[in-house]
């Protein structure tokens, strides 16, 4: 059977041609383009689910603009992205949803919310700021209860900031495969919840703490990373590799001067692609714990005392050359690190080998 | 892993032997769970009915130890069908034949009296796999922790190379590896039997090529493994050893054992983060700069070496391991200790190891390449054994099943099986110190079927001693049906519930792994 060869698809957004892949949605092949339609509701990891309305388009020879993320491209399709009548309209969202959150309760501004909170937080604010959007336009009722009384360490439930885009619902049920999310009543009495109104660890949660870096307006935050917005210091990000399981999530690590204060998950990252566990989300303060040993130690008399690198070093090079001297090379044994750094583990062999030509060096991977 | 994880989101049928991969792995089982929603089928074999075994269209509640059995007669059935890839089996494998004949004895009905599964499910699981077009094995310690790890591992290959389940898209053989970089220090070379880059220590041209970058002789035989020499030091042979973030006392087997063998070293260093169980017992405590205050890297468990880097200053005086290890080497005269970055030990791995070869500290830090990276212009290798296999041809190995270790008895009549949860990391060093999670995980619990807790005369919540030929421990049991009933479980991370004086009734005499996964026990109420 001989394949027809696939004739390049192709549309005008902007009165520019552009080349499209059969199944491209409008609003990825904007994204490409960088023409900046918002979005409040769209996550490329999940499916276009059409909620907030923010992303319209006009298409030629379809009367009322059409959102762009749920609707494909077609060929000969011609697009506009950005004119007065799409900006004005969805300046009129941008109201309406801010409006929404007026009586966000604590100290941070119902829309400028802290960036600690999470990933995504700060969008709404910026679409306000996009169209110069105060809140006061549009009064009165306002939508979505708090979950104050849900005293888990990790997940802030702040829902009086809550937009119902879903964003959360569908990290949860798509990415996670957990379904601990929920959605109860309709229209404007819309309420994110799970299984029965309950506390997270009362339901399938698993503290991920996808939900919190996805939603744009923080009413999810992370708790452990918002004690520290008091801090005077801009937040620092440093990208790394989890120090937990194999999987090798990337994660940037969140400063403020010379204190992690978080950690939120690189959206790019290969192995994770945004996605973390609890550990890697949330198990972080091990590494400034007052716990952490400032000083070398030797024993003395019986007892573990501090004392100077330079007498816990010779004192270990000591105990090594002794059972060299006394007992022979292969009286000396070594255990690399399986969480340590390659760099560790790859000392941690040429000490032996280069050092006592013995190959009696393993690691914990055996328990 | 033989494929990357992204092809966790490919295979038609998935086949989980041994791994608790939603509370260990969860990242990457959110891969499976989305290969799911597309429409993959999943075959879970665990003792436990785990979350993963929820998820699971068929799910084989194995007995502990039995996996080589159910294994075999998958083969059998497979071979029974002719579902076997024989094109694969004749260009790209050998003993194809003998093993095809030395399956024909096991069959599921032999099984099922070993593993405790249905035939009927055993034939069903060796339907799917065989039928599949792109069929994924994913196994953890589950698989290895027992004296027979290593036929295990080589049973899921055998399956792999019968059925042409390598080498493509969203197949493989997969051992999610448990620990951050547990794949990097192998590939570093902390193993007695290899070089950096799994070049053997026995091999005449790898032996001379570290002997000339070492400037001295090398044993030409591999080394011990840890297991034989904490033994060798109990006995008093050995007398100097250093441990690097290992927190050896509570992890490992009988601990007690362990303890001994320690103490009884002439002089023990130990290079930690946090003055652990194992740091108490020290001559010389080093301390180690943490995650977050360290640069380098870790590889992961799909072969990627990526970059980690330093957010903040260390704690107090800590240092980084590669500048302890290099202190160590000057002040015992050895050359090649004179290392003032990690980038400059990074690039010496790259220049010894021909799977890191076309890598650097610069390359690391823009791209995540699968290694083998044999040259600079190499784009990585995310799926092995494409074609061809490196080392020749896939080999069938015929084993036999064999009973664990330690079987029950009238003294010790219920298996205990032992493992991780998801709140906390092996010994808690870490998540026992980060805010929050005793929220979630208070404490360990053993996990008892609670018709057990009836019939053995248990209180759910109430504490019980559980026993074992090496020693006893003190722990609260929660009645739940994870367990199945004759079988409790429990994990080994809270030092308050020394789980490991337990453990240690054999291990597999090829890797000297502790068979940590099968332990006959006694349990009576307090």
């Amino acid at each position: 059977m001989s394949q027809a060869v696939q004739t390049e698809l192709k549309m005008q957004v902007d009165g520019t041609e552009v080349a499209f892949v059969d199944g491209e949605t409008i609003f990825e092949i904007t994204q490409r383009l960088d023409k900046k339609v918002p979005t409040l509701c769209y996550d490329d990891r999940l499916e276009s689910f059409g909620a907030c309305r923010l992303c319209v388009v006009e298409v030629e020879g379809i009367r009322n603009p059409v959102a762009s993320c749920t609707t494909k491209a077609t060929p000969g399709m011609e697009v506009r992205t950005g004119t007065p009548s799409l900006e004005k309209h969805r300046k009129t969202l941008t109201e309406m949803v801010v409006s929404e959150n007026q009586n966000a309760k604590g100290p941070e501004d119902p829309i400028k919310v802290d960036p600690l909170r999470g990933f995504a937080s700060g969008e709404l604010a910026e679409l306000a700021d996009r169209y110069e959007v105060s809140g006061d336009r549009f009064q009165g009722m306002t939508s979505g209860k708090s979950h104050e009384d849900d005293e888990n360490p990790f997940i802030l439930r702040d829902y009086d900031r809550c937009i119902s885009c879903y964003r959360c619902v569908r990290v949860c049920a798509e990415q996670e495969g957990d379904y601990a999310i929920s959605v109860m009543n309709r229209g404007f009495a819309t309420q994110i919840t799970t299984e029965f109104n309950n506390h997270l660890r009362d339901s399938a949660c698993t503290f991920c703490g996808q939900c919190v870096q996805v939603c744009p307006t923080g009413a999810l935050a992370d708790r452990k990373a918002i004690k520290s917005i008091d801090l005077p210091e801009p937040i620092v990000k440093t990208r790394s590799i989890c120090p937990y399981c194999g999987v090798g999530c990337s994660v940037d690590m969140m400063t403020k001067g010379e204190k992690v204060v978080g950690i939120q998950p690189a959206m790019d990252g290969p192995a994770n692609a945004g996605a973390l566990c609890i550990k890697g989300q949330f198990a972080f303060d091990f590494i400034q714990h007052p716990d952490r040993p400032r000083r070398p130690m030797v024993r003395k008399n019986g007892e573990l005392v501090e004392t100077s690198w330079d007498e816990a070093l010779d004192r270990a090079a000591a105990g090594l050359r002794d059972a060299r001297d006394k007992h022979g090379r292969h009286s000396i044994y070594g255990i690399a690190s399986g969480r340590a750094p390659n760099e560790s583990a790859y000392m941690a062999q040429k000490l032996i080998r280069a050092g006592f030509g013995s190959n009696q060096i393993d690691n914990c991977s055996r328990a | 892993m033989s494929n990357p994880l992204v092809d966790m989101e490919k295979p038609d049928l998935i086949f989980c032997i041994g791994t608790n991969m939603t509370e260990c792995h969860p990242v990457a089982a959110t891969r499976l769970k989305k290969a799911l929603s597309a429409g993959a089928k999943m075959i879970v074999a665990d003792p436990r009915r785990i979350h993963l075994a929820e998820l699971s269209h068929l799910y084989l509640p194995i007995r502990v130890g039995s996996d080589t059995a159910l294994l075999l007669a998958m083969a059998h059935v497979i071979a029974r069908e002719g579902l076997q890839n024989e094109e694969f089996i004749r260009e790209r494998t050998v003993g194809g034949e003998d093993f095809i004949k030395h399956v024909e004895a096991f069959t599921p009905e032999w099984a099922a009296e070993i593993t405790e599964v249905p035939a009927a499910d055993i034939e069903k699981a060796a339907l799917w796999y065989g039928q599949a077009e792109k069929g994924a094995i994913y196994y953890t310690l589950g698989i290895t922790e027992h004296i027979c790890g290593v036929e295990n591992v080589q049973a899921l290959c055998n399956l792999a190379l019968m059925t042409g389940n390598l080498g493509r898209e969203g197949t493989g053989i997969n051992p999610m590896r448990g620990q951050n970089n547990i794949q990097g220090a192998g590939d570093a070379g902390a193993v007695p039997n290899n070089f950096p880059g799994f070049q053997p220590v026995f091999n005449p041209e790898s032996n001379a090529k570290f002997r000339k970058l070492y400037g001295r002789e090398i044993d030409d035989q591999k080394g011990i493994t840890k297991v034989r020499a904490l033994e060798m030091a109990a006995e008093g042979e050995m007398k100097a050893m250093f441990i690097c973030g290992e927190n050896t006392v509570v992890s490992d087997p009988e601990r007690d054992h362990c303890e001994q063998a320690l103490k009884n070293l002439d002089s023990l260093i130990v290079i930690d983060i946090f003055r652990t169980e194992t740091a108490e017992l020290a001559d010389v405590f080093l301390p180690a700069t943490s995650w977050g205050e360290t640069d380098g890297s870790f590889t992961n468990t799909e072969r990627r070496p990526q970059r980690i880097r330093a957010a903040v200053p260390p704690q107090g005086e800590s240092k980084p391991d590669w500048w302890i290890f290099s202190q160590i080497g000057q002040r015992l005269g050895f050359e090649g200790f004179d290392f003032e970055s990690a980038e400059q030990v990074f690039n010496e791995i790259c220049s010894v190891s021909t799977i890191y070869a076309g890598l650097s500290w610069e390359r690391i830090g823009k791209e995540a390449l699968h290694w083998p990276v044999p040259s600079a212009d190499h784009p990585g290798t995310p799926i092995l054994h494409i074609g061809k296999f490196e080392n020749g041809r896939g080999i069938f190995t015929n084993m036999k099943y064999r009973d664990p270790a330690e079987t029950l008895s009238a003294d010790y009549p219920v298996w205990l099986t032992t493992g991780r949860r998801l709140e906390a990391y092996h010994t808690r060093t870490m998540t026992g110190r980060a805010a929050g999670m005793d929220y979630l995980l208070p404490e360990e619990l053993l996990e008892v079927h609670p018709q057990d807790i009836t019939d053995w005369g248990l209180e759910d919540g109430a504490k019980a001693q559980i026993s074992s030929p090496r020693g006893s421990v003190q722990i609260r049991v929660q009645a739940n049906r994870r367990s199945p009933r004759g079988t409790v479980f429990c994990s080994f991370s809270f030092d308050e519930v020394p789980i490991n004086r337990l453990t240690g009734s054999g291990y597999d005499p090829i890797t000297e792994t502790a068979e940590l996964k099968v332990c006959p026990v006694r349990i009576e109420a307090l």
